[in-house]
């Protein structure tokens, strides 16, 4: 038991450095961006603590809308927080989003660090053996996690490209060069003509860190349309399985996007409706590489991906047809 | 043309638990007294007990030392690493320079430096990436 506790001991001591580090990158950061007139730190310290309260699920009928509404709540709240911290950057979307990034990850590093600390304490006192080896056991994949959100903290202060960027990467490349309009939230889509189809390229607004919300982007397109596409593709990074190598690019069908499900539910119900096949196109990746700098390899994959989606588009539609595709995740340092 | 990918290592509070460098100290001394009585009944002419004495203190003082020294390894081993992110800029005319990656810089950014090559055209960044040089370890299974 000693041992393990010297263990934990040690972890913990790592995660309270890498918090703290984390504290103080987003706190220079405020300072570096926003120049606050007075001392930002207060304030910081205050949404490290936010936390969200899911939606009551007693009765789960209608739990999605209200689920929606509470990240909505949530967001809006975190954007206006990171407008007080930083005044100087109120009308910088771009600046403002990669704050909000900077500081959700300092705030799930403040988050891993506490409930570890937790459970140590906890074992302790009770001198419980389980208590402790149960912490024990999954110390390394925490320590994974936090490794991986430290050096995200960083990748989001500087606005660089992450790992979770392929999708976003893939659409900025099939969809530069042509006239991108905004669409609701926080996406953009341009028309483009692609192998004798009319493919609406879909991807989050960037080069602010920003997810956008898909499922309203893609719901409101096929209604444009009035649900006549062919089909719906989806690339999004993919966590991979250990033995697997990073920038593997596997296909399959479903809607291929993480979060809460809110995205993910819009999306089927729209294509169940109108009968719209999807298919989707992933890029494998670790949660370190998901939301560090872009690793090469990934970056290579976008070429691979963009073959396979011209693949897809071949065999899977006809001429003439109308295709959409969406890059899924976070583009941060992605224009488009 | 480089691409360094050097990382830039911060060392962490390098403190040693109080609590443990104290048990290692009571056992070091104790380690010690053990040797100073084994070499006291030594020269009374007691073998047996200076041998036992001997073998006891210096057991309890390779392993304290060890102790320590493993602690203080772990600790110099908490490190947070930034890897080098690299940024590629490109012009039409096919020039490409690859530089470290600038707070502000982002794919298809169009920049307002001119290419070398062709002065009237502004370049583009194309791609920014992070190159990991280290390999995954990997299992024949």
């Amino acid at each position: 038991m000693y041992v393990m506790i010297r263990e934990v001991e040690n972890s913990l001591h790592k995660l309270r450095h890498i918090k703290e580090e984390g504290r103080k990158t987003a706190i220079e950061t405020i300072k570096e961006i926003g120049k606050p007139a007075t001392d930002p730190s207060a304030r910081v310290d205050r949404y490290l603590d936010y936390f969200t309260i899911g939606p009551q699920n007693m009765d789960p009928a209608g739990i999605v809308s209200k689920l929606d509404h509470i990240l909505d709540v949530r967001d809006d709240r975190l954007k206006e927080e990171v407008k007080l911290m930083a005044p100087q950057i109120q009308n910088d979307p771009v600046q403002i989003n990669n704050l909000e990034n900077t500081l959700e990850a300092a705030m799930a590093l403040n988050f891993i660090y506490k409930v570890v600390r937790h459970y140590y304490i906890q074992g302790k006192k009770t001198l419980s053996l389980y208590v402790i080896m149960q912490l024990q056991m999954i110390l390394p994949m925490v320590m994974k996690e936090a490794d991986a959100y430290s050096n995200a903290l960083k990748a989001f202060a500087n606005g660089q490209p992450i790992g979770d960027g392929a999708g976003p990467l893939v659409a900025g490349k099939l969809m530069h060069g042509y006239e991108a309009r905004k669409l609701p939230k926080d996406c953009v889509v341009a028309t483009v003509p692609l192998e004798g189809r009319t493919v609406f390229v879909m991807k989050a607004e960037g080069p602010g860190g920003n997810v956008g919300k898909p499922g309203d982007a893609i719901e409101a397109v096929i209604e444009e349309n009035e649900g006549k596409i062919a089909c719906l593709i989806m690339i999004d990074a993919g966590l991979k399985l250990e033995g697997e190598m990073v920038g593997e690019v596997s296909e399959g069908i479903g809607a291929a996007i993480g979060g809460p499900g809110v995205d993910a539910y819009k999306i089927e119900d729209k294509l169940t409706k109108y009968k719209i096949p999807n298919y989707a196109v992933i890029i494998k990746q670790d949660i370190g590489d998901a939301v560090t700098p872009m690793r090469k390899e990934i970056h290579d994959a976008t070429d691979k991906v963009i073959e396979r989606v011209k693949a897809i588009i071949l065999e899977r539609t006809k001429e003439g047809d109308k295709v959409i595709i969406f890059g899924v995740g976070n583009s941060i340092g992605v224009g488009q | 043309m480089t691409q360094n990918n050097q990382t830039q290592s911060t060392n962490a509070n390098q403190k040693i638990s109080t609590y443990l460098t104290m048990i290692v100290l009571i056992v070091m001394a104790l380690a010690v007294t053990a040797l100073l009585i084994a070499g006291e009944t030594y020269l009374a002419g007691d073998q047996l007990a200076a041998g036992v004495l001997a073998g006891i203190g210096l057991i309890a003082l390779v392993l304290s030392g060890f102790l320590l020294y493993q602690s203080k390894l772990q600790s110099k081993q908490v490190k947070i690493e930034t890897p080098k992110v690299m940024t590629t800029i490109e012009c039409k005319c096919g020039d490409k320079t690859v530089r470290e990656f600038q707070r502000g810089d982002y794919v298809y950014k169009e920049l307002d430096v001119p290419c070398p090559k062709c002065p009237t055209t502004h370049q583009m960044i194309t791609s920014i990436y992070k190159e990991v040089k280290e390999k995954e370890k990997t299992y024949n299974v």
